[in-house]
């Protein structure tokens, strides 16, 4: 299955995306990785790291990122990774990419067929 | 010239300096970006002088990377993977050595200056730390080249730092949280350029002590 890794400034918002994707899709392997080691607002490559590390079961990982120092430490936590050729932060709003590319890789799709659909997140029209 | 323990001592020195520069640097970052650069610069290096002597007696490379290492995961903001890539780069130009030539230096400087570029995907006069390491090591080069002591470019270099600052209050931010200022950013020093000058700054300080 594609892991999704959610990175947030706030451990909060990581963890309440997470929350609502997994509400919709139990089975999705998904992780919050935000805020810093002792809760405050920020981004922490080791907790990228080790977020992308527990939910790669070798499918591919998706990360979304809400903004700014976000998308550089997800990079460097990539860079960090011995395999980074199936991992790929994906430009779309954390809340939407979360809900759809969970569902989607827990109904088995492929890494490719997540990123489509997180490409759809983006231009997403809520009304 | 620059031994381990000169190396060891310069980070040693920027960690006091981001400590007492603390507030100075949330006060500009407060005025046109999130208002955290002080905060996260001063928690990132508190963290290296807590975790530093686990790598005292590794060489300079290995203190560099993991200096960048422990910066990555401790800031929090865009200064974390920018400084961390400097201190990673600077590392991996350096392998090995356990005390530094100036052209390490130099080269160690290229490098940071160009994992920083690559992680912030930045060029100078965008207002960010760029515009003062860039002329700071402009200068560096132009001393050392003219036959200078590390010391006395060092000296040049944060002259052109605090120069780049100051050129910083005239140009809008295009770059991170700021940029959405546009033109209101005019007038304010950058916050990352401000803090990059203390590392010249900081570097100058050791090369006076142990006079190179």
């Amino acid at each position: 299955m594609v892991g999704i890794v959610v990175v947030s400034h706030s451990q909060k918002i990581a963890e309440g995306v997470v929350e609502l994707a997994k509400q919709m899709s139990p089975e999705a392997s998904i992780a919050a990785a935000g805020g810093m080691e002792d809760g405050s607002i920020g981004t922490d490559v080791s907790k990228i790291f080790a977020a992308i590390k527990a939910v790669d079961e070798g499918d591919g990982v998706v990360i979304l990122v809400d903004l700014g120092s976000a998308v550089m430490s997800s990079e460097i936590a990539i860079e960090m990774l011995e395999d980074s050729n199936n991992v790929k932060i994906v430009d779309a709003p954390i809340v939407e990419g979360s809900l759809f590319s969970s569902m989607e890789s827990s109904i088995g799709s492929s890494f490719e067929e997540v990123i489509d659909v997180l490409a759809r997140a983006r231009v997403y029209k809520k009304f | 010239m620059a031994t381990k323990s000169d190396v060891l001592d310069f980070i040693r020195i920027y960690a006091d300096k981001m400590a007492e520069h603390r507030q100075e640097l949330t006060d500009y970052d407060q005025a046109i970006g999130d208002g955290d650069h002080g905060i996260n610069m001063s928690r990132g290096f508190k963290a290296v002088i807590e975790k530093l002597p686990a790598v005292y007696e590794k060489n300079i490379d290995e203190i560099l990377k993991t200096v960048g290492m422990i910066l990555v995961s401790t800031v929090g903001g865009a200064s974390g993977p920018l400084y961390g890539s400097a201190f990673m780069k600077a590392g991996a130009a350096v392998k090995g050595k356990g005390e530094l030539s100036n052209e390490d230096i130099i080269l160690a400087f290229d490098e940071a200056v160009g994992g920083i570029q690559f992680r912030g995907k930045a060029v100078e006069g965008e207002k960010t730390i760029l515009d003062s390491m860039i002329p700071a090591i402009k200068a560096i080069k132009a001393s050392i080249a003219d036959g200078k002591s590390m010391a006395e470019a060092l000296v040049d270099g944060e002259k052109a730092a605090w120069d780049g600052v100051e050129y910083t209050k005239t140009i809008i931010a295009t770059k991170g949280r700021a940029s959405y200022l546009g033109e209101r950013s005019i007038g304010h020093q950058d916050p990352g350029a401000t803090s990059m000058a203390y590392v010249f700054q900081a570097a100058k300080e050791v090369a006076e002590k142990v006079g190179c």
